[in-house]
Order: C-alpha cells, then structure tokens, then sequence
C-alpha cells in the first residue's frame, strides 16, 4: 500500500479505534476481577435476580437503582465504569422482608451495572443493566 | 464531617403482626467520593459513611456496605417484617468515625 493521505487517514482512524476498544476490556477486567473475588470464580447463574435501573441517567450524579433477588442473603452491586467498581453491599437480615432494596448512585460515564446476588444455597445469580449517562458523577 | 448530618426514616406508626412494611431512610451527607479535585488540583479526601444498619428489636434488617459510588445524601428503601411491637433503630457510620443513629417506635395491632 502507497502511503497516500487517504491511506494515512484510514489508518490514523483504525488505530484509534483499536485503542478504545482497548480501553474497555480495562474496565471490564476491574469489574470481573472484583466478581471473582466475590465468588471465588464460581459460576453465575440467571434470572433469579432482578436489577431495575433507568435506561438513560441524566444526571450520573444521582441515579436511582434498585434490586430484587428472592432467596438471596446478600446482593452486591458493581459498575464497571467507574474509577473504583464496587457500589454496594447489601446483607439481609432475619427480619428482611423481602429481598430487595434500592437507592442512589453515581456513574462517571455510560457503563454497565451489574448485581450479583448470594443466594442461601451458596450459589451466585447475576444481572446487569446498561445505563446511558448523559453527565458523569465524578466531579473533576 | 460532623456537622450538618440529619438522619430522616419513614417508618408506619402502626402494622399488623408479620407483615411487610416498606421503610425509608436518608441521611444527609455529601459522601465526598475522594476523586473529585479542588481549584488548586488537590484532591479531596475521601469522607463518607462506610456503613448503614437497621435493626428491629435488636434483630437485624438490613446491611449496607457503602462505597464512594454511592450519591450525596445516601437513600434506602427495603422491606421489614414486624413479629410484634418494638423498635427500629437505624444506624450510619461515618468514615470519621462518627456514628449517627435514630429509632422509630411501631405498634403491632
């Protein structure tokens, strides 16, 4: 291939692209390597577990999440976009109603949610959410 | 920061005996999340609540691990079971090592 300009251009542009793919496995691993320790790598299952969150987030300063696991004695929450993943732990007590709870979050940037919730058997359900958001919460 | 921290629960006054009864609970706290940077480019210092209980009749509800990515003015909404009148007591601890708390009477009918 000559190097003409519009090689060039075609080239300068796929780099960039590569690199941000790149950068979101980065995140991706941050997250997992979180869920992993969590777990200790055991698998997750699906579908016992319900996280309801808004599907864009206008303000990634308070978004409002919510999770639902039946059955679970603990329920974390992660976002794989943010400088630290973990959000939150929730442990249910003898007295919890219902295994469920919701409240407020910040995300730096459009990013995936993920719960995953410890049921009483020991095994691990999972769900996530992908939340578009339109002014990060970091600050900075 | 130990100034300005308001706890605020909403709990019914009355239920009946086993059943589920919805709670709210806020506190108000900036939850400084320890990334943001002043003017000067210094960074903040992390100082947020690092944990939320709530109890019944000194059994436990619910709790709540908190990291920074929580928002400003941490807001929780979960379910109890009531076996019998008594007391909720609700708990934050802060960072600083501040503990906050507040408890609610429910009479069971």
């Amino acid at each position: 291939m000559k190097l003409t300009r519009r090689n060039l251009l075609i080239l300068s542009s796929a780099g960039v692209a590569a690199t941000a793919m790149g950068s979101l496995p980065a995140f991706a691993s941050l997250t997992d390597d979180a869920i992993t320790e969590l777990t200790g790598g055991a698998a997750l299952g699906e579908g016992a577990i319900t996280l309801t969150a808004p599907e864009i987030a206008e303000n990634g300063n308070t978004v409002p999440i919510e999770v639902d696991a039946p059955g679970a004695v603990a329920i974390t929450l992660f976002a794989d976009g943010n400088p630290v993943p973990n959000v939150a732990t929730f442990k249910f007590g003898p007295l919890s109603a219902s295994r469920s709870a919701s409240t407020r979050i910040r995300l730096a940037t459009t990013q995936n949610v993920v719960a995953i919730a410890q049921m009483e058997d020991g095994s691990f359900q999972k769900a996530s959410a992908n939340i578009k958001v339109t002014i990060g919460g970091c600050g900075g | 920061m130990a100034s300005g921290v308001k706890p605020r629960v909403k709990v019914p006054k009355t239920a009946s005996a086993g059943e589920t009864i919805t709670i709210k609970t806020l506190i108000s706290h900036k939850m400084e999340s320890g990334q943001r940077k002043d003017d000067d480019g210094n960074i903040i210092p992390r100082s947020i609540i690092n944990r939320f209980t709530a109890d019944f009749n000194g059994q436990n509800v619910i709790d709540v691990t908190l990291e920074p990515a929580i928002s400003t003015n941490p807001y929780f909404q979960f379910e109890a079971v009531v076996p019998e009148s008594g007391e909720f007591t609700f708990t934050w601890y802060d960072d600083d090592g501040d503990v906050y708390d507040t408890s609610k009477k429910i009479e069971v009918s």
